[in-house]
């Protein structure tokens, strides 16, 4: 009886665990097929390196768009990494464990908030203050890249914190006994002992900043150019699918879809590499 | 002679529960004093109270005072960070830093300041010669310290300690999980640095405090029992608590 039952949760589990990687691949396959065939029938390089992006005209130059996904997401994590990882050894460091029990699910919260609110603030608040402080359209590069930082904190310093927590306390008692300060230790000792864990925080932050897209069209202002300066007005790869698919046809419709592939295909690298170096401190333990 | 530490009154509790009652007592200096008593009686945290290791814990309090040279080391201004490289301290589980054999011994050096890489070799030479570690450690200097036996890292872990000339060594239990060769090097190296330093080592094994301390006190559930000349607490002991507890007659 009890080994019928073992057997049949195990099913269960193994049909649930299956669907998840089927469905799973279903949408890569959906859209590799959907956006390959455009790929080399517009030809790769003319795809990705062309800047002409005029769907009406036939031209389908994703070169602005890629380079906007970019500049975005690194000042993503010019604002949020530094910001999180400092964070993250402040609460861990600094501050009482039983203050520090309450602050971590309070940040973790702000995972949870529907990225249009995020969005909503950037419009009513943040444009305004970058038009009217340093000029420009104010929807812009720079406020999608604060609002961007903003968003992945969460992601950087709860994963941060759960690696620097994992430093054996005994590293930090020993290397206090020694006569080193807090910081000294933070720096000579606890930093080493979390490196891969927060370089792996870094990473997922960054995949969450590539693949956001509705703060994202709210607050970069969406014109199709090379950005030349931060207060300049850009799309994204994300937002570009978004703006356009409702009314896309044809090879416009292949083109977005091919556009997905190429996002697609960034954030699968961006998360294998970190895996691995999650893997590689699994492995040293 | 002069008197290292000087405790009067100490109370300390972890949160609302009381781990050490009422000490009173002086640690004469350039001597061992031996702690011994049966587990939870509070030797370990009798021994973090005098580099203050205790304050990592939330909600440790203290009453009474600890004097280190006739200064109070919990008062408000105190400079704990200068406290821990005069009161140096090995742990009860021999735990190195994650870097090299090299790096570990300097650490505590290096933070201070130290950066001269002749003075610094010099140093390493020494402190491992004094822990009883160079012969078998001085080919692979640059290896991780992690890599080392149980009894190699504790005597490592001494070394870093030396590495900083304190003018205490506090020991937890060094020899714990160790074999009689090993302890029997820690112990040799503890008798010759008695003469530089005041030491002071909490053991579970008696008969290493009746084999190396000067002095020996007995704890018992937070308490003081009874302290004097190893040789007395060993033959002559006043209190009941203590006799049962050196012949083995304790719980
Ligand atoms: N961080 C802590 N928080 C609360 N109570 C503690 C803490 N550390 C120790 N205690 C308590 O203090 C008492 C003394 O512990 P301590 O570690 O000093 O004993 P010990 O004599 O070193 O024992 P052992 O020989 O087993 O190492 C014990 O009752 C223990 O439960
Ligand atoms: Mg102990």
């Amino acid at each position: 009886m009890k080994l019928i039952g073992e057997k049949g949760v195990k099913r269960i589990l193994m049909l649930t665990a299956f669907s998840a990687i089927s469905a799973l691949l279903l949408i890569a396959l959906f859209i590799l097929n959907e956006g390959l065939p455009f790929i080399f029938k517009y030809g790769v390089k003319d795809f990705l390196f062309s800047s002409d992006w005029n769907p009406h005209l036939g031209k389908y130059g994703i070169y602005p768009m890629i380079v906007a996904s970019l500049w975005v997401t690194f000042g993503a994590l010019v604002i949020g990494a530094p910001l999180g990882v400092a964070g993250a050894f402040f609460l861990t460091e600094y501050v009482p464990k039983s203050i520090m029990r309450i602050i971590k699910p309070t940040i973790e919260l702000l995972a949870a908030i529907p990225s249009v609110v995020y969005g909503f603030i950037g419009v009513m608040v943040l444009a305004p203050l970058i038009r009217n402080n340093f000029g420009g359209p104010g929807l812009s590069l720079l406020a999608a890249s604060i609002i961007l930082g903003i968003m992945i904190l969460p992601t950087v310093i709860s994963i941060s914190i759960d690696s620097i927590m994992a430093v054996p306390q005994s590293y930090r008692e020993g290397s206090l006994a020694l006569g080193a300060t807090t910081w000294q230790t933070i720096h000579m000792v606890t930093v080493k002992a979390s490196k891969s864990g927060i370089i792996a925080s870094i990473i997922l932050g960054m995949g969450r900043a590539i693949g956001e897209t509705m703060a994202v069209i709210m607050v970069a202002g969406n014109s199709v150019n090379i950005p030349h300066s931060p207060l300049d007005s850009v799309r994204t790869l994300t937002a570009n699918i978004a703006l356009e698919m409702s009314y896309a046809t044809g090879l416009h419709r292949q083109a977005l879809f091919a556009t997905g592939v190429v996002l697609f295909i960034g954030i699968i690298i961006l998360n294998s590499i970190a895996s691995v170096v999650l893997r590689k401190r699994a492995v040293k333990k | 002679m002069k008197t290292k530490f000087h405790i009067k009154d100490l109370d300390l509790f972890f949160k609302e529960e009381k781990v050490l009652k009422q000490i009173n007592f002086e640690i004469p200096a350039n001597k061992i004093l031996g702690i011994i008593g049966p587990s939870g009686s509070g030797k370990t945290t009798f021994l973090r109270a005098l580099n203050r290791m205790n304050d990592l814990e939330d909600g440790t309090r203290i009453e009474g005072n600890i004097l280190l040279d006739e200064e109070d080391i919990y008062k408000p201004d105190y400079d704990v960070v200068a406290l821990r490289k005069k009161v140096g301290m090995v742990f009860a589980m021999p735990v190195p830093l994650p870097m090299s054999i090299y790096e570990n011994v300097v650490y505590g050096v290096r933070l201070s300041g130290v950066n001269d890489s002749k003075l610094l070799d010099e140093l390493v030479e020494k402190s491992l010669t004094a822990s009883y570690l160079w012969d078998e450690v001085k080919d692979r200097l640059k290896t991780s310290g992690m890599r080392l036996s149980g009894g190699q890292q504790q005597r490592l872990c001494l070394a870093r300690v030396l590495a900083m000339e304190p003018e205490v060594i506090l020991l937890d239990e060094p020899c714990s999980g160790l074999d009689p060769i090993s302890t029997a090097k820690i112990e040799d190296a503890l008798t010759v640095l008695k003469k530089d330093y005041t030491i002071i080592l909490v053991t579970n094994n008696t008969k290493q405090a009746a084999r190396v301390a000067d002095n020996t006190a007995f704890f018992l559930m937070g308490e003081l029992i009874e302290i004097g000349s190893t040789g007395q607490i060993f033959t002559t002991p006043n209190r009941i608590e203590t006799n049962d507890y050196i012949t083995g007659r304790f719980g």
